[in-house]
């Protein structure tokens, strides 16, 4: 089994060397769609089974695979090992599992485009990239994974190549990563110059060991600061939305499901660190809370069916940020679990509505959910699937969702004994946003599958393809079961929690949630969530299905002047050019070019003959045999020259 | 066979000639390097003395003088590689291949071009390879006649100034190093033939960085001008030497703000001119601060290391923000270069073993990098004769491969993990981080201000690939642009394409080449940091 772990690597970057130089080289290969997409999916679901392997026949010791020496200087000494441990073995199998089904979807999606050998490239690439984020045992590795799925973040939303709109949501993605990635560069030399090493456990061991003193807060800062970027947090999570650009397989697999968790899972791989530091898991609390809030609350007010699942994406990112505020590190990657499928449902369910409606060539606009309605009845399995991973993100009873989510409500709750408390605040916060997203998930799926048909009935919507709606009945079916592999700490005192149980060799939870954990406070929580989710999705849908579109005024009435704040997406865009965009442009632009042209460019030309006159009076000081030597030589070569070229 | 790498071919000049000449000289190149890679697999041991550390020597008694009363003097002919020079020797070997390539289309008499084209390839590989301060300075100033008329003769519009601008600037620097050297003349002996009494003067590489284990030079005239203690001009003589020399090198790296002739001399100048000015011309800066200002006035090094790592870190925040401002395209590569070659400086400023070994790798990955972005350039310059960014857009549909070539080029440049400019700045970055703790020379904001860098790399090369590439195809300028902007050729495969996977391979792998020089990096910190402690 070990033997065939590096090729877990190893493949997908084959495949996308396969496919896409393949495809750029030989024309015949690149029109043979079935061809190019059976070997891009093959690529990725050869590794989903090795992982699956190993993870039912791991025995609780880490593996470590190193293929060859990386950089070498001083006593900095990187090689290209991996480390398959519990955690990089669950997420592993997350990312190629979940990474198959949308390849094979895409062989459907992406039917007849121009472009079908570069962009089965470009996903095994991303594949490839993410599995050395996830099992690389040092940050370097990580970090080459880190850049590279933001690198294919990049070339795949701008993967329609004529439209500068997308062209530069790509760039603005990159850009904003790229302000995570300097955090991250100075956490990797901190690191480095504290422990002398970069390996994972060596930080996690000085922590243990105390060596790495207060040192531990300003890593884990950083550190979740690179996170902002990467898992789109407030500050930096303005370039998501605009990501949807991408094919929508694309919002799916790295907006959604993976790419955009990888900050959650460093944060989980370095747990001793970031609980060694209180004061930075405090400042990830209330980021998180304020994200998640800001950006249910502009989903609510978003008409495009992607821009909706996008802040909701954020949303629900900024639940897991919480769960790791909270310590409860389990939770979080419990909550990346699920949400992976569900969310994953949802941007291939709308994937396949935008289909059907490019397809009907009579909407301006196939992603407004306000030409829509009423497609329930042309696409039973799209909306059946959209349905139930509605329900499972609103967090209903017994779908996946709610446990993951209800984790965190309690994590959050149970932190403190106090009655008022920052993680208190931030628990009703969560609390709130969570009936938020039952609210605008609702009214997206009622908008969307139900009531009347608001695009022109000249021509009927259809069902996607086989290969489209089997992935989204797999991904429901998970969305469905997903939740059982972590029941609450109320059935059975935590027995039943296998998560945790396969966790906790590599993840040390936050004690004092378990300690302060009673009945009494379990049930409290459980019945609050489990009434407000159910009350907020039937309230909003009696009251979509009462008026249709017409429920939008009164969703904005009830939100009185905040209502156009969220409609303007907090105006975050317009304030970041402001304050940032335009004057950090104008440094180069105006500043430094003037400086540039005139101050030093200036100085040098009219010195310039000064200088030259400065010169010959040097040389003409050094009297001695050298510089006469010397000075025969230049003109003499300078003679022989021009007679050579002119001559 | 050191010969035949400095004569690279003496007959009349055309094409093909220069073609066979660089690709014999980068045959030989590399045949050096084999048997050294496969000694470097067998056990190294390291000698406490710098000039163990240098290989295939090649010594001659050059010039004899006997200047009367004050001694005599020995200039030897004396060619040395260590790891550092060797890698650069390899560097200025595939760069000159692809330079060659890259002016096939020159019309204007070639067998002119051609031979000025050898004459530079010599100079630099002299320079390189001198190990005696004489042959080095005469290597270093011949260098600038052949790039003089190279860009005069065969450049833009603009090219008389640009030449001249390139021209008294570099003199500017040579002038100074010319009266450096003319002091050292008369404070170094050679011990093998005469005493410090009765002094045999040298500039010999090796007998002036011959140190005793406390760090004091052993050849050292007591006394003499540059001897401990002796001041110039009211300020320690060595210390001025140091900083005299600096400036002039510090004009070819180039560092802001000693860096406008670069921007005009690129755009002036020819493509191959250009590969040639940015893939080996720079790093002849890079070269004599460590070969020259280190290896003759160490202390210096840790004197003035808040300086030169400051200087580099303004170089790279500089270089960074006039490239977001620059409208054609190679005025912005050339901007971003000044920008890259800041990291060097902040290498070898860190007097750190990974600082210098990363500084060293800048130069080598620069070096690559440049030269495929300068060649990149000249494709499309070729065709239409335009360099404005925004006269072009949609590139992408027009001319697939060469986006893909450009995109390669870009993200390797702004540092992508899996290209080599990314192990370069990460060993800058560790070193000169470690520098606080580890030899006192640098402050560790330093650092973290130059990571700052790699945001500004992402910021100008994404905005002029969104220009340039994305969208659908709109010239600017006339309808017949879409039947000149054709897709790569064969010949522009032939270079491009092995310059990127070179990129790639020393980003995966790159022990290849940085096992020649690390021994040097650490040999070098181990000398200049004993010579700072007396």
């Amino acid at each position: 089994m070990e033997a065939l772990l590096p090729l877990v690597i190893l493949l997908p970057l084959l495949g996308s060397a396969l496919v896409g130089l393949g495809g750029f080289l030989a024309p015949g290969f690149r029109k043979n769609e079935s061809l190019v997409g059976l070997i891009a999916t093959a690529m990725v679901a050869i590794p989903f089974f090795i992982i699956a392997a190993a993870f039912f026949q791991f025995d609780g010791t880490p593996i470590q695979i190193s293929l060859f020496s990386w950089m070498q200087a001083g006593d900095l000494n990187i090689s290209f090992s991996y480390e398959i441990d519990q955690l990089s073995l669950l997420m592993g199998m997350i990312v190629t599992g979940v990474g198959s089904l949308i390849h094979i979807y895409s062989i459907g999606y992406m039917h007849g485009d121009g472009g079908y050998y570069k962009f089965f490239g470009y996903l095994n690439l991303f594949i490839f990239a993410m599995n050395n984020l996830i099992f690389g045992d040092n940050f370097v590795v990580m970090f080459l994974g880190w850049e590279g799925v933001g690198l294919c973040s990049y070339l795949l939303i701008g993967f329609w190549y004529k439209d500068m709109p997308k062209a530069i949501a790509a760039q603005k993605a990159f850009i904003a990563n790229r302000i995570g990635d300097f955090a991250m560069i100075i956490a990797m030399i901190m690191v480095f110059n504290l422990i002398g090493s970069l390996n994972f456990s060596d930080l996690n061991a000085a922590v243990a060991d105390g060596s790495l003193g207060d040192n531990a807060m300003w890593i884990s800062l950083l550190i979740f600061i690179a996170a902002t970027g990467k898992s789109a947090q407030i500050p930096l999570f303005v370039w998501l939305p605009d990501a949807m650009a991408g094919p929508t397989p694309v919002s799916a697999l790295i907006h959604a499901a993976t790419m955009v968790t990888s900050g959650i899972y460093l944060v989980a791989r370095l747990n001793p660190v970031f609980s060694a530091s209180p004061e930075v898991m405090t400042i990830i609390v209330i980021v998180a809370a304020l994200t998640a809030v800001v950006a249910a609350l502009i989903a609510i007010a978003q008409n495009d069916i992607k821009k909706v699942l996008a802040y909701s994406t954020v949303s629900q990112l900024g639940f897991m940020f919480m769960a790791l505020g909270a310590g409860a590190y389990t939770a979080a990657i419990f909550h990346v679990m699920t949400h992976a499928f569900f969310k994953a449902c949802l941007f291939l369910g709308s994937g396949s509505v935008i289909h059907a409606m490019e397809h009907m060539h009579t909407v301006e606009d196939p992603q407004d959910i306000r030409t829509m309605g009423g497609l329930r009845k042309y696409m039973p399995a799209t909306s059946t699937t959209f349905w139930i991973s509605t329900l499972a993100i609103s967090g209903i009873i017994p779908l996946a969702g709610f446990f993951s989510k209800d984790e965190i409500l309690t994590s959050l709750f149970l932190f403190d004994e106090s009655a008022f408390s920052i993680y208190k605040i931030v628990w009703f916060v969560a609390t709130l946003t969570a009936v938020l997203t039952a609210v605008y998930m609702t009214r997206l799926t009622m908008l969307t599958f139900e009531g009347k048909e608001r695009f022109p009935d000249t021509k009927h919507p259809h069902e996607s393809p086989a290969s489209m709606t089997i992935p989204l009945w797999i991904l429901a079916a998970l969305a469905v079961v997903g939740g059982f592999l972590g029941l609450p700490y109320l059935i059975g005192h935590g027995e039943f929690h296998l998560l945790n149980h396969w966790l906790e060799p590599v993840i040390t939870n936050n004690p004092a949630i378990e300690e302060n954990a009673s009945f009494g406070k379990e049930i409290f929580l459980i019945l609050l969530s489990t009434l407000l989710a159910i009350g907020a999705v039937f309230f909003t849908r009696n009251l979509y299905r009462k008026h249709g579109l017409a429920a939008d005024a009164k969703v904005k009435k009830a939100f009185g002047g905040l209502f156009r704040v969220m409609e303007g997406k907090f105006f975050l865009d317009e304030l970041y050019n402001a304050i940032l965009i335009k004057p950090f442009m104008s440094i180069g632009n105006r500043a430094l070019s003037w400086f540039d042209n005139n101050i030093v460019d200036g100085a040098v030309n009219g010195s310039g003959t000064v200088v030259a006159n400065i010169g010959e009076s040097f040389r003409k000081l050094q009297s001695g045999l050298i510089s006469n030597y010397l000075l025969i030589i230049t003109t003499g070569v300078v003679a022989m020259l021009g007679y050579l070229i002119f001559g | 066979m050191l010969a035949i790498i400095v004569w690279p071919g003496k007959a009349t000049a055309f094409r093909w000639m220069a073609l066979i000449a660089a690709l014999g000289q980068l045959g030989i190149a590399l045949g050096m390097v084999l048997p050294r890679f496969l000694a470097a697999q067998q056990s190294i041991t390291a000698d406490h003395h710098l000039a163990s550390d240098f290989l295939l020597r090649e010594s001659i008694p050059w010039i004899k003088l006997d200047l009367g009363t004050l001694g005599r003097l020995q200039i030897d002919y004396v060619l040395a590689l260590d790891g550092m020079s060797l890698m650069l020797v390899i560097l200025t070997a595939i760069v000159m291949v692809a330079a060659v390539i890259g002016s096939w289309n020159i019309k204007q008499s070639p067998k002119g071009f051609f031979l000025l084209f050898l004459l530079l390839d010599l100079s630099t590989m002299g320079v390189f390879c001198a190990a005696d301060f004489f042959l080095f300075y005469l290597f270093y100033e011949f260098m600038l006649l052949p790039m003089f008329f190279l860009i005069g003769l065969w450049g833009g519009a603009r090219r008389e100034y640009a030449a001249m601008k390139f021209f008294l600037y570099t003199l500017f620097g040579s002038v100074f190093m010319l009266l450096i050297m003319v002091g050292l003349l008369f404070s170094f002996h050679n011990p093998n033939l005469g005493t410090a009494e009765d002094p045999v003067y040298t500039l010999n590489f090796f007998h002036m960085m011959a140190s005793g284990p406390d760090g004091i030079p052993l050849n050292l005239i007591p006394g003499s001008l540059f001897d401990y203690g002796q001041t110039l001009l009211g300020f320690d003589s060595r210390l001025v030497a140091f900083a005299v020399l600096f400036v002039g090198f510090a004009i070819k790296i180039p560092m802001v703000p000693l860096h406008t002739w670069l921007p005009d001399a690129h755009v002036e100048a020819p493509t191959g001119v250009s590969v040639i000015l940015a893939g080996i011309l720079l790093k002849v800066g890079g070269y004599g601060v460590l070969r020259v200002c280190y290896g003759f006035f160490p202390e210096g090094a840790v004197y003035f290391s808040f300086v030169v790592g400051g200087l580099g870190v303004i170089s790279i925040l500089y270089g960074g923000f006039v490239a977001m401002a620059q409208t054609d395209f190679k005025r912005m590569v050339a901007y971003s270069s000044v920008s890259h070659m800041g990291f060097v400086l902040l290498g070898l400023a860190s007097l750190e073993s990974a600082g210098l070994t990363g500084a060293m790798f800048q130069m080598f990955t620069h070096g690559l990098i440049a030269s495929l972005l300068f060649l990149l350039v000249g494709v499309l310059y070729d065709r239409v004769h335009d360099r404005e960014m925004d006269h072009f857009r949609g590139l992408w549909g027009l001319m697939p491969r060469y986006a893909f070539h450009t995109l390669i080029a870009f993200f390797a440049s702004l540092g992508l993990p899996g290209f080599a400019a990314f192990v370069a700045e990460a060993l800058v970055f560790m070193g000169s981080f470690q520098s606080e703790t580890a030899s006192g020379a640098l402050p560790r904001w330093m650092s973290m201000v130059a990571v700052f860098g790699i945001i500004l790399g992402a910021v100008y090369y994404l905005r002029a690939y969104r220009q340039m590439f994305f969208g659908t195809f709109d010239p600017e300028g006339t309808s017949t642009w879409r039947s000149k902007l054709t897709d790569l050729t064969l010949r522009e495969y032939l270079i491009l394409t092995p310059l990127a996977a070179l990129v790639f391979l020393f980003g995966i792998y790159p022990s290849l080449i940085l096992e020649l020089f690390d021994q040097s990096a650490s040999l070098m910190r181990e000398y200049v940091l004993r010579a700072a402690g007396q």
